[in-house]
């Protein structure tokens, strides 16, 4: 062997490993299957809504181990991920807060919510809080303008909103999430 | 002969009968009667995008504009390549372009050889009608090679298809989506964490200034400024054969003898060759591949002059790095010698002096900067690298005359070299200077001959036998990383055995580099008649050379005799030889 090189350079057993972990049994077993097809390449979209609605987003590393299994350029794989607004980048929080912004909700002052939700979440629209509790969405109409203002967090609607119940409803997720975390770890 | 067997297609364009190949485009058949469509995004190496509208044509009945580059002809065809209408809409379509575009042309590196620019005055755009929101992409300078600048780009996509189908590194694509779409390695992560190895052809390829090799000239001139500083320069042989193409010389003008004058006029001390670095290469390169061939190898011995190219191995083929030669570049060996050898020789302490090599290449520059390559203290040994495009800036900025120049010699005790390391700029030029040496010493004796035509391959690949006294050795030569993998997927799978491979990251070799001037106007960037002719005049300073091998390259004798012993010594291996190791993120290839 040449004396200026480590004995083994080949690092692929290592990148496969270190995907394969990243991804899980399912996934890697469902790209297996895909690259036992004539076209491989042609499943990727497949692939990437496995992922996603296994982890909830396509992150970086997911993006990465996805190219890396499926021997796709991951330049290809990111710039796809990137292209279709169904597929989410960044993960989400665990409430998700869509404010109507609908004609009805906008005049009775849905605007006035969404700079109150921002200030109390430091984030903008699209965006998750860094404790991954909320990501705040915006939404045409949700179909409850006797309401007006409505928000919808997860499933729960709340309606007839003001800028002062804001903080007040978002405690409310929050003590829930952490009697959430109590029990569970008590069980 | 398969072109011959295919239906002949009769159309008219601009009312001029054509008889072309079924298949062929519009675009093609106008060439054969003399119109040159407008274009953008069309590069006749590349795939087709069809994406910027540029070369749009009026067929009859079709009731719609036609892309004429992607646009193939049918019988009875009738064209129209003009009108006042289509150039109407061909102007509109170049302002539309420029809406968002920065229009600092005054101030861009660009400015003067920009096919945005020259479209633009060529197709009228006299006035801005649409003023559109600008893009507001940050400048992205991660690379010590490459810069991005997002906000000029049109999303020609040249770059992206370049990288992707003649280096088959794929390290860029388009992200986003509309008015956000963003050319940009995965994740849109910076150049420097992405599988990107820095060869430049996006530069080459790019028609505006979205993609920029970093600069060096502000170093280059404040440390020929500095009365403390000892500066030298080399040239790689590839400038010679290129430089004058920035003063307006044909193409494939040799022009050693007036850049060795420029370089002086500009302040250099001394002016070193590559190519001595070149010819030392070779000669410890052969003995290497001697010694692997007598003790088991490995082999294939691969060879690792190409920066580009030994990203790529760390990069999409760690498995193989035992395989690359060990030697350092005809650069770094240069570079080393010039701050111990010649630095002992002339006594200057070795930080005093700044070395600047002249490269037809960015990824020079990250060579340069790489941890193997610095000095026990920190320092490079190579100070700046230059690419041929910003020495030819330099030499006009100082207002230098280049056409008026007498010619000028290289200074000794670098500057003396063989042929063999003038090859060193184009494809199949490392293997054959290492044949010349290797007979020479498996014969024993002077080679009965030493032009080896069979490994030229501006084709792009080579692979082929070569007698050499007893032996017959099997060699490939490869050009573009994506011929290079060919080769490469038969060593890995085990499926051909090789003795010795040379690869060059760039089509045609360091000739058709990252770092060489845009093409004048008849020829493209990637044009094969382009690359043969700046390989031709370096084939032509070979043979007009008395000394055409390494091994009696007279200097080097000195050298090794006076400073480091024999070929492969310790003293040699220490100075002279470098490592490599795998590299993230692993390409896919």
């Amino acid at each position: 062997m040449n004396p200026h090189c480590a004995s083994s350079t080949n690092n692929w057993p290592e990148v496969k490993a270190v995907a394969e972990r990243l991804l899980g049994d399912d996934v890697v077993q469902f790209i297996e299957e895909c690259r036992k097809t004539s076209e491989p390449n042609s499943y990727l979209i497949a692939v990437l809504h496995k992922v996603q609605s296994k982890f909830g987003y396509l992150g970086a590393s997911h993006l990465d181990a996805v190219a890396q299994l499926m021997q796709i350029p991951a330049a290809k794989v990111s710039g796809v991920a990137s292209f279709y607004h169904y597929f989410r980048l960044q993960p989400r929080g665990k409430f998700i807060i869509n404010l109507c912004l609908g004609t009805a909700c906008y005049v009775k002052g849905a605007d006035r919510l969404a700079e109150k939700l921002k200030e109390e979440l430091g984030i903008d629209f699209g965006e998750t809080t860094s404790d991954g509790m909320f990501t705040l969405e915006g939404a045409r109409c949700l179909g409850a303008c006797s309401l007006a203002p409505v928000m919808l967090i997860n499933d729960d609607m709340h309606g007839t909103v003001t800028p002062d119940q804001i903080p007040i409803i978002l405690d409310r997720y929050l003590k829930k999430a952490k009697q959430e975390t109590a029990s569970k770890s008590a069980s | 002969m398969i072109a011959k067997r295919r239906k002949k297609i009769t159309l008219t364009i601009d009312g001029n009968q054509v008889t072309v190949p079924e298949g062929t485009t519009i675009m093609q058949a106008a060439e054969q009667i003399g119109i040159r469509i407008p274009r953008l995004c069309y590069h006749p190496d590349l795939s087709l995008a069809g994406s910027c509208r540029v070369c749009i044509v009026e067929v009859k009945d079709m009731g719609h504009y036609m892309a004429s580059c992607s646009s193939p002809v049918w019988e009875g065809m009738e064209v129209r390549t003009n009108s006042p209408e289509i150039r109407e809409a061909r102007r509109d379509i170049v302002e539309l372009l420029l809406d968002n575009h920065p229009m600092d042309c005054q101030t861009c590196e660009r400015d003067g050889n920009c096919e945005l620019q020259n479209l633009a005055y060529s197709l009228g755009v006299r006035e801005r009608l649409y003023e559109g929101k600008r893009k507001e992409f940050p400048i992205e300078d991660s690379s010590v090679s490459v810069v991005r600048n997002p906000n000029k780009c049109i999303l020609c996509g040249r770059c992206v298809r370049v990288c992707a189908e003649i280096q088959g590194v794929y390290n860029l694509s388009q992200h986003g989506r509309g008015f956000y779409t963003v050319v940009a390695p995965a994740h849109k992560a910076n150049m420097d964490d992405s599988v990107c190895i820095q060869c430049g052809q996006c530069i080459n390829v790019c028609p505006t200034a979205a993609f920029l090799e970093k600069s060096s000239t502000e170093a280059v001139w404040k440390a020929l400024a500095d009365p403390n500083l000892h500066v030298v320069v080399q040239t790689a042989p590839s400038i010679r054969a290129a430089i004058g193409e920035g003063f307006g010389y044909p193409p494939g003008t040799p022009c050693t003898g007036k850049m060795i004058t420029a370089l002086r006029l500009l302040g250099f001390e001394k002016v070193f060759d590559t190519d001595l670095g070149a010819d030392l290469t070779i000669v410890e390169e052969a003995h290497e591949f001697l010694t692997r061939l007598q003790t088991g190898g490995p082999l294939p011995m691969i060879t690792s002059c190409s920066p580009g190219w030994i990203s790529f191995l760390e990069k999409f083929y760690p498995e193989l790095i035992p395989h690359a030669s060990t030697c350092k570049s005809p650069m770094s060996m240069l570079s080393t010698l010039a701050k111990t050898y010649y630095a002992d020789r002339m006594n200057i302490p070795p930080e005093n002096i700044f070395m600047v090599a002249v490269m037809p290449c960015v990824a020079k520059k990250y060579e340069a900067q790489r941890p193997e390559h610095l000095m026990p203290d920190g320092r490079p040994y190579t100070d700046a690298v230059l690419t041929t495009r910003e020495l030819i800036w330099m030499i006009k900025c100082y207002g230098i005359d280049f056409t008026r120049l007498p010619d000028g010699q290289f200074d000794a005790p670098l500057g003396i070299a063989s042929g063999a390391g003038d090859i060193f700029g184009t494809t199949g030029g490392v293997m054959e200077a290492t044949l010349r040496a290797a007979s020479r010493i498996l014969t024993g004796k002077k080679p009965d001959r030493l032009e080896f035509t069979e490994v030229r391959a501006v084709e792009g690949l080579r692979d082929t036998y070569v007698a050499i006294g007893e032996r017959n050795v099997h060699v490939a030569v490869a050009n573009g990383l994506n011929n290079a993998k060919q080769v490469l997927n038969k060593v890995v799978s085990g499926e051909e055995h090789y003795d010795i491979i040379e690869v060059m990251a760039c089509p045609g070799g360091c000739i058709g580099g990252g770092g060489q001037p845009y093409p004048s106007e008849n020829y493209h960037v990637l044009d094969p008649q382009l690359l043969r002719k700046r390989a031709a005049a370096l084939y032509t300073i070979d043979g007009s050379k008395e000394l055409r091998e390494s091994y009696e390259n007279p200097a080097l004798e000195e050298l090794y005799e006076t400073y480091l012993g024999s070929p492969g010594s310790v003293k040699a291996h220490q100075l002279l030889h470098t490592q490599y190791r795998p590299r993230l993120p692993r390409g896919i290839r």
